[in-house]
């Protein structure tokens, strides 16, 4: 647990914190939008890709932007934030897999 | 000052250094993890509405296809105008913690101004689906997709409101502990939203275009 200093921006290491984050967003979503354009790759490759890239993307937003790692109780935040996620996955990807067996009933 | 800082549950060096301003009271720590609490929570909702997509998505029932409805300057125009919120309402955290009031305000309206262009767009991108019949009757696919999207926007409404009202009261009462708690936690909730938004851009968008 870290609970933030009072002016941490004021040296500058705050804005380019921001700054960077912004730069990696728009790069991450330019990669994303002319892998599509051009779309050269084939299908599975592209959607890994895809996802990969949007998933860096939350980690820019959790640690760039939110400041996910300070405050207090960061054990219940992790806690929390860890069931979220998987009960999202389990729900996303359970769907996606048992979905996978609808030739076989049809 | 030390002991009443104490008695409202500081940590130990509290007296030693000045906390960021959100943080100095623990009623407003504990109320900044509630919100976290309640983005794990927020983040399952959309986790449902996504695997609904997913399941339905290829159910066209002969209707419009994701590749014919989706229009990339469109969701490349939203896409823009969110993640820019998302870092000019960046930058009014960081403001806050500066202590600058009129630069929280200025940075708070832009992300505003920014939130309302992305609804415009998506706003003008459901007419125009409307117009050419891709309604959310018409089959599986558009249901599921006008309800995750619409869900976010939806979200992204109720923000630009409470945006509003946060800056309301920063400008009124100025940067107290409390009201930096509230610039802070509206802009988490921005954040989180921009997060949505990228696996909507992913999942949704960008997927359509090329399955």
């Amino acid at each position: 647990m870290s609970v933030p200093d009072m002016r941490h921006g004021r040296d500058g290491g705050g804005r380019r914190q921001y700054v960077t984050g912004y730069v990696l967003s728009l790069v991450l979503t330019a990669i994303a939008f002319v892998l599509v354009a051009f779309h050269v790759l084939p299908v599975p490759l592209l959607l890994v890709l895809l996802m990969a890239l949007a998933a860096v993307q939350v980690l820019v937003q959790l640690f760039l932007f939110m400041h996910v790692t300070e405050g207090d109780g960061s054990r219940v935040k992790g806690l929390a934030m860890g069931l979220g996620l998987f009960f999202t996955l389990a729900i996303a990807l359970g769907s996606i897999w048992i979905m996978t067996f609808n030739s076989q009933v049809q | 000052m030390a002991t009443r800082a104490h008695a409202m549950g500081e940590p130990r060096d509290g007296g030693t250094r000045a906390l960021a301003l959100e943080y100095t009271h623990a009623e407003d720590r504990t109320r900044i993890l509630g919100f976290w609490i309640f983005l794990a929570t927020d983040m399952i909702l959309f986790g449902c509405l996504f695997a609904t997509y997913l399941v339905l998505r290829t159910h066209m029932d002969g209707g419009p296809t994701p590749a014919t409805l989706f229009d990339m300057k469109g969701f490349g125009a939203e896409t823009l105008a969110l993640l820019t919120s998302s870092f000019t309402g960046g930058l009014a955290t960081l403001s806050m913690r500066d202590g600058r009031q009129k630069s929280v305000a200025f940075w708070m309206s832009v992300t505003i101004v920014l939130g309302l262009t992305f609804l415009g767009i998506e706003a003008s991108e459901f007419a125009h689906d409307a117009f050419i019949g891709a309604v959310w009757q018409r089959s599986a696919f558009l249901s599921s997709f006008f309800t995750l999207v619409g869900t976010h926007g939806c979200h992204v409404t109720f923000g630009v409101l409470w945006m509003l009202v946060t800056l309301y009261q920063v400008l009124r009462r100025g940067l107290t502990p409390r009201t930096a708690r509230k610039v802070f936690v509206v802009n988490l909730y921005w954040h989180f939203l921009d997060v949505v938004w990228i696996f909507i851009f992913t999942v949704v968008y960008l997927t359509g275009m090329v399955m």
